[in-house]
């Protein structure tokens, strides 16, 4: 990580320990935001009511209250579940969200890994989640849950698709996989030969940015897209069957995901850690990087849970038409653009 | 018979045998899904048994008296005053209308009137029982398709309904108000002026779900050409209220039907739609509320003054006879057919109530759909389980 930065020279066990530790930062980190400020308030305004405000100022404590109680309850299994699969589900769908954090670049020397195949490991390691979710949903041995985990992994698959695609756009303009790579040509690009703001690849791949939020959305499994967990009929789909920490784990994994997904939104197409106007090489970039992230992974996630409060959902057949018919050709169409432009300018 | 005929036609035995066979292990068999007594979409405790193959319905029954409580019989053993403190736990959301019908059918046998006066107001807390019972449906058939924000807008704005209905009668949930001859009490002073208030925010609140729901893409594809009932088919089953309304019938109790509410006073309008979905169901209900408002707000520009109670004994014996009065409640036609013989409690007491004979179109308008339309279809009938079971 940082070691050669701050010249102390750390060892091997050391390096690991320090590693382990903040990839747990960077996944609770996330998820209790977007809990806190989405969920629990920003939600709660828009239904024109408070949320929570007696835990702590503004309610700001009422996470530790909902993880002490979730640890609190019973780990209930149902008798006729497939008692290893249903253990094992949420932590395959954990270590999705976890190795998707790898990938994320928060400093120009900030990050886990340095790859060159970054993007591509970061969508891999992202479908991991359907195989926990289609073993949530089948090891339950509840109707509800397997009709909701067979719905998400038919929906998940779907718009696996159209999120690989509209990074395709991205990757063609930067011209490499690698995450800091793309940070970098967005950083030190040129709109038109004026190099004022870097070049961000949002202003040319806007379209690529649609696509990927509402496939981000749809991987999530949340509102319109959450036939999976459709409350209103399948109670909560493949989650039906499960309580306490092993619950908490999928919940923590829904909203870490959404700040992950958010977050490479953020990098991919708002620029990253990169703040317009200054040196992207500056060892400043390796302190305020992580806060500049951050500020954009919840600009991007503001927009996913508005979505999330305000839209029905879609109907399995109508989102299964959206992602085929149209999200896909879009994407295709885009790429194709991106290819042109790419050789003309 | 040869040893080898023989043998060939143990092959084909054999062969056959095989085949069936294969053919009973690819059969699919369907699946049965309880949906309920316990569970979000029925906001109660209706049972609907579904067959389905895969996510298809192929059959979908109805199952209801979890929530039976038994009114008609335990009417038999109250005073005619004490009935309406039952009845108002019927479609609970809507409670002062269930009163009305009753009391109306044992006015007839009495044969006395309600002075004008009490007419006026019955009809005005009748109608706001209406939109307090009708927008908590706008918001919660949000909920049913997936949005949540809608019913907390329903939740706030009949907040102030029920204050108004809470300022006459004293009762948010059950006013138990309606008396034979009139009204237990006038209504305060500076009501008029907060009702008016009140009706405003009610046509805001319409205007918003009208943004927020029936104008999102989303909602018009879940529910436009789901659930289509013709008006023929929905008579059949005796749909009524809104939801027949919805398949382009026009008949509506408060116009059509001549009981003693001051409908007829006022200038208003019946609304229908020729499509029968699930959205025209929606529709028709959200043009209701902006209906009754308008109704509320002529009522209560000329209520007519004098008492709010006729001269009736003080002990009420019903003298003997039949009546069966219908109106227009909430959810639909409500109707009490009430035997008297002459003592202080009805010998029988049957009643009509809407989400009884709305639901009994269930297995008819599910067959062929799919599981999230069972849920979006079930959620624009819209029934209360009290009403069904009663």
């Amino acid at each position: 990580m940082s070691s050669a930065i701050l010249a102390i020279e750390l060892a091997y066990w050391q390096q690991t320990v320090l590693r382990a530790l903040l990839g747990l930062v960077a996944v609770l980190l996330p998820a209790g935001t977007l809990v806190y400020l989405f969920l629990f308030k920003m939600m709660s305004f828009m239904q024109s009511r408070l949320g929570p405000m007696e835990t702590g100022p503004y309610g700001s404590l009422q996470l530790l209250a909902e993880v002490g109680k979730f640890l609190q309850k019973e780990d209930l299994i149902p008798a006729a579940a497939d008692r290893v699969v249903f253990k094992l589900a949420p932590f395959v769908v954990l270590i999705s969200t976890f190795l998707l954090v790898l990938v994320i670049p928060a400093g120009p020397d900030l990050w886990f890994i340095d790859i060159d195949t970054g993007i591509f490991l970061a969508l891999a390691v992202s479908s991991i989640s359907v195989i926990g979710i289609l073993m949530a949903g089948w090891a339950s041995a509840s109707k509800y849950s397997l009709i909701g985990g067979l719905r998400a992994a038919g929906q998940l698959v779907a718009y696996e698709l159209p999120l690989v695609l509209a990074v395709m756009g991205v990757v063609i303009q930067a011209g490499t996989l690698n995450v800091q790579g793309i940070v970098m040509a967005q950083a030190s690009g040129e709109i038109f030969g004026w190099g004022g703001i870097g070049n961000p690849f949002i202003l040319t791949q806007f379209v690529g940015f649609a696509i990927f939020l509402i496939a981000v959305q749809a991987e999530l499994t949340q509102p319109p897209f959450d036939m999976p967990v459709a409350e209103s009929e399948l109670v909560t789909g493949y989650l039906t069957e499960y309580s306490g920490l092993r619950f908490l784990m999928f919940f923590i994994g829904e909203f870490a995901t959404a700040g992950i997904f958010s977050a490479l939104a953020a990098t991919m197409f708002l620029g990253g850690w990169y703040v317009p106007g200054l040196d992207p090489t500056d060892n400043l970039f390796n302190v305020i990087g992580p806060l500049v992230l951050i500020g954009k992974m919840v600009l991007v996630a503001f927009l996913i849970f508005w979505f999330r409060f305000t839209y029905p959902r879609f109907r399995e057949d109508q989102l299964q038409q959206l992602a085929w018919k149209f999200l896909i050709p879009l994407s295709l169409v885009n790429i194709v653009a991106t290819g042109v432009l790419k050789v003309v300018f | 018979m040869t040893d080898v005929s023989n043998r060939n036609q143990l092959a084909y035995i054999a062969a056959q045998a095989s085949d069936a066979r294969v053919n009973v292990e690819f059969e699919t068999e369907g699946m049965t899904l309880n949906l309920g007594p316990q569970h979000p979409a029925t906001h109660g405790t209706l049972r609907v048994i579904v067959k389905l193959d895969g996510e298809r319905v192929l059959r979908a029954d109805p199952m209801m008296g979890y929530m039976h409580r038994g009114y008609e019989k335990l009417a038999e053993v109250r005073t005619y005053p004490q009935v309406t403190a039952l009845v108002n736990r019927i479609d609970w959301l809507g409670s002062f209308a269930n009163e009305v019908p009753f009391i109306l059918a044992a006015e007839q046998l009495m044969e006395v009137e309600a002075p004008p006066r009490a007419q006026w107001i019955r009809t005005i807390l009748f109608e706001l029982s209406r939109i307090s019972n009708v927008i908590l449906f706008l918001g919660d058939m949000g909920v049913q398709l997936g949005a949540v924000t809608p019913v907390f807008f329903a939740f706030r704005d009949r907040e102030f309904v029920l204050n108004q209905i809470e300022a006459v009668t004293g009762g948010r949930f059950h006013p138990n108000f309606d008396r034979i001859g009139g009204l237990k009490d006038d209504i305060p002073r500076g009501w008029i002026e907060e009702t008016t208030g009140v009706l405003g925010r009610i046509r805001t609140f319409c205007d918003e779900m009208e943004d927020l729901v029936t104008g999102n893409e989303i909602f018009q594809a879940r529910t436009r050409g789901i659930g289509v009932i013709p008006p023929e088919v929905g008579l059949a089953y005796g749909l009524s209220g809104a939801n027949i309304r919805a398949s382009g019938v026009d008949w509506d109790l408060r116009r059509d039907g001549g009981v003693g509410l001051a409908h007829d006073q006022v200038d208003w309008k019946v609304w229908t739609h020729p499509d029968g979905d699930s959205f025209s169901r929606y529709w028709v209900r959200l043009q209701e509320v902006r209906e009754a408002c308008g109704i509320i707000e002529q009522l209560l520009g000329g209520i007519p003054s004098g008492p709010v109670m006729a001269k009736v004994p003080r002990i009420i014996k019903v003298p003997a006879g039949e009546a069966y009065v219908e109106t227009e409640n909430p959810l639909g036609v409500m109707g009490y057919y009430v035997v008297s013989k002459g003592d202080l409690v009805p010998f029988r007491v049957k009643i009509r109530s809407a989400s009884f004979s709305n639901i009994s179109i269930t297995p008819w308008v599910l067959e062929g759909t799919y599981v999230p339309d069972v849920v979006s279809i079930l959620a624009s009938l819209y029934f209360i389980l009290g009403d069904i079971d009663r």
